[in-house]
């Protein structure tokens, strides 16, 4: 059973600049959750401060129970146990070929013998497609395959949470589809707590139970999938339909006259630029994303097919 | 760089802290085995073939040394001991200090910095796994022990060079240059020039893993890690070298 992180008035800054201040939010224990935001507002750097990475400045993140950024290095370190994290790049260790690689929290961490390693090692290779490549080393072989590697990697201790960074970036469409049925496959199989930080709309659509959005050193909303994709806030609406007009600039946020300027166009029906990148589709309920037809559906998926099958019959009946 | 009085000090205490980290960390279990004998190896092979190289030379100056000035002193049945002396008290720990820093130091502060910015560490301490334990514990160690070797080395082969110069190119005479090795030197600064490397090996270790693992700002920031581990751990060696020098002065009793 997956475990529930309460994060309760997170604040992180490096020196005088502040990343975020006052982040509240509740990941429910066994639930798929979605963080998105625009590039550079410290997607990456809250992942971090979840498992421990960083000292936030103020705030706790509970976990089990744990308030994590007051714990004892050593309790840390059991804590960190129950989290399996991907990496943006995998961070796969350059001197080991791949099967040590996902071999290595077993060897550090379990009695196992070897032979019951290479069968679990095997597994999780087979689940993100990695046969065959055991002995290729992390340098030899193309990010895609790095991401699944340190995956694989992550799951091989069974976690309770799973983090993931940005897995769909440097994927194409088909492995990026892939690899969210992958994500909601694991999520009925083994019922752990999901985090997924991307901008890839697509995904953010189909996979979570909930969805949170950072903007301009704040969380500006955080809760389940359909209230957020039929949100009203300006900034999740440009973010939702990756379009030019709205609160998000190119370098950063804009200034307020012209922020007021481009909603008023926006509301005159007066859209310019282009728009609908990363899969950003605009507004609108799309159906959830079900584990594929051979998994076994615990309780909770099987309320959710349910619930679809209800809001979209068409959809879910071609599927 | 920053180079504000509290940033350089802060340094200075997450340096000494490290360094308290690996000392409580060494008694921990498992032992990483492999990973020190594999660090042994890689330290010693990229410093033996320099510090056999740097010591003969150095050996030969002081010899040349040495032999002028005790034939200008008319202490000529001195020159071996002299030359013994400072090959085994300064010589040898200093070259040692030097290819250990140099060599060694900056390849570990290098491995570890790349590790640092490919996230590595970072995904190494999510698997529950402490860096420190696992990576600096066996380098720390390998690096003493490998200093305590290379300190023989160097210590054999600046007196052979000295031997060799002084009785094949100055013209001095084999028997009074042998007999006279103990006349001034005695076992414990043997023992100091060991002591010496050992903690120069420790000391460097530290530095560039410190420097490592601190690591950032990508490719750039491991080279710079690598630029400062080495000329922070050269200046941390002479003064230990210095402190160690007088200390040793004042507890050992000096013959003659």
């Amino acid at each position: 059973m997956g475990v529930e992180i309460c994060v309760e008035g997170l604040t992180k800054s490096f020196g005088q600049q502040v990343i975020w201040q006052d982040v509240s939010l509740t990941l429910p224990a066994g639930e798929i959750s979605v963080m998105l935001g625009p590039s550079g507002t410290g997607k990456s750097v809250f992942l971090k401060t979840l498992v421990g990475l960083l000292k936030p400045e103020q705030g706790s993140v509970l976990i089990a129970g744990r308030d994590i950024t007051r714990l004892r290095e050593h309790d840390l370190y059991e804590v960190r146990k129950l989290f399996g994290v991907l990496f943006q790049d995998g961070a796969l260790f350059g001197s080991m070929n791949l099967y040590d690689n996902i071999a290595f929290p077993l060897r550090e961490h379990t009695r196992k013998p070897e032979s019951e390693i290479r069968r679990i090692v095997l597994e999780k290779m087979d689940m993100v497609g990695l046969l065959g490549a055991e002995g290729k080393l992390p340098g030899e072989i193309s990010g895609g395959m790095r991401k699944r590697a340190g995956l694989a990697r992550a799951l091989v201790l069974d976690p309770e949470i799973i983090l993931f960074d940005e897995p769909d970036s440097g994927l194409d469409p088909v492995r990026v589809a892939y690899l969210n049925q992958l994500i909601v496959d694991l999520n009925a199989q083994i019922d752990a707590t999901f985090l997924i930080v991307t901008h890839d709309i697509a995904s953010a659509r189909q996979v979570p139970d909930n969805i949170g959005l950072l903007f301009r050193r704040e969380l500006v909303t955080f809760g389940p999938r359909e209230k957020l994709l039929a949100s009203d806030e300006p900034v999740v609406r440009q973010f939702l339909n990756g379009r030019m007009q709205g609160p998000i600039g190119m370098a950063e946020e804009k200034d307020a006259a012209q922020i007021e300027q481009e909603l008023a166009e926006l509301d005159a029906g007066n859209h310019r630029g282009p728009m609908g990148g990363k899969g950003a589709s605009g507004p609108g309920v799309t159906p959830r994303l079900l584990p594929s037809p051979g998994i076994p559906r615990p309780p909770r998926w099987r309320a959710i097919a349910e619930r679809e099958a209800r809001l979209h019959p068409q959809e879910v009946a071609d599927a | 760089m920053n180079l504000s009085p509290t940033a350089a000090l802060r340094h200075s205490g997450n340096l000494f802290a490290l360094a308290l980290d690996v000392l409580r960390t060494l008694p921990r279990r498992p032992f990483q085995a492999r990973e020190f004998i594999q660090q042994a190896w890689f330290v010693a092979s990229v410093t033996i073939l320099p510090t056999a190289l740097v010591s003969i030379p150095f050996g030969a100056v002081i010899a040349l040394q040495i032999g002028s000035l005790t034939r200008q002193l008319g202490a000529q049945s001195f020159s071996g001991a002299a030359s013994v002396l400072a090959v085994l008290r300064e010589a040898s720990p200093i070259v040692t200090a030097l290819l250990i820093a140099g060599a060694g130091g900056s390849a570990i502060c290098a491995d570890l910095g790349a590790r640092r910015i490919r996230e590595e560490i970072d995904a190494m301490e999510v698997l529950g796994i402490d860096p420190v334990h696992r990576l600096i514990v066996p380098r720390v160690l390998a690096s003493m022990v490998v200093a305590v070797l290379l300190n023989g080395l160097v210590s054999v082969v600046g007196v052979a060079g000295g031997y060799f110069f002084n009785v094949i190119l100055q013209n001095g005479t084999p028997g009074a240059y042998l007999a006279s090795f103990t006349t001034l030197a005695q076992l414990p600064d043997l023992y100091a020039g060991e002591l010496k490397a050992l903690v120069f090996g420790a000391i460097a270790a530290i530095v560039a893993s410190y420097k490592g693992l601190n690591a950032k700002g990508g490719p750039k920031g491991v080279g710079d890690a690598v630029n400062q581990s080495v000329v922070i751990t050269f200046m941390l060696l002479f003064v230990t070298n210095f402190v160690m020098t007088a200390v040793y002065f004042q507890i050992v009793p000096q013959k003659g």
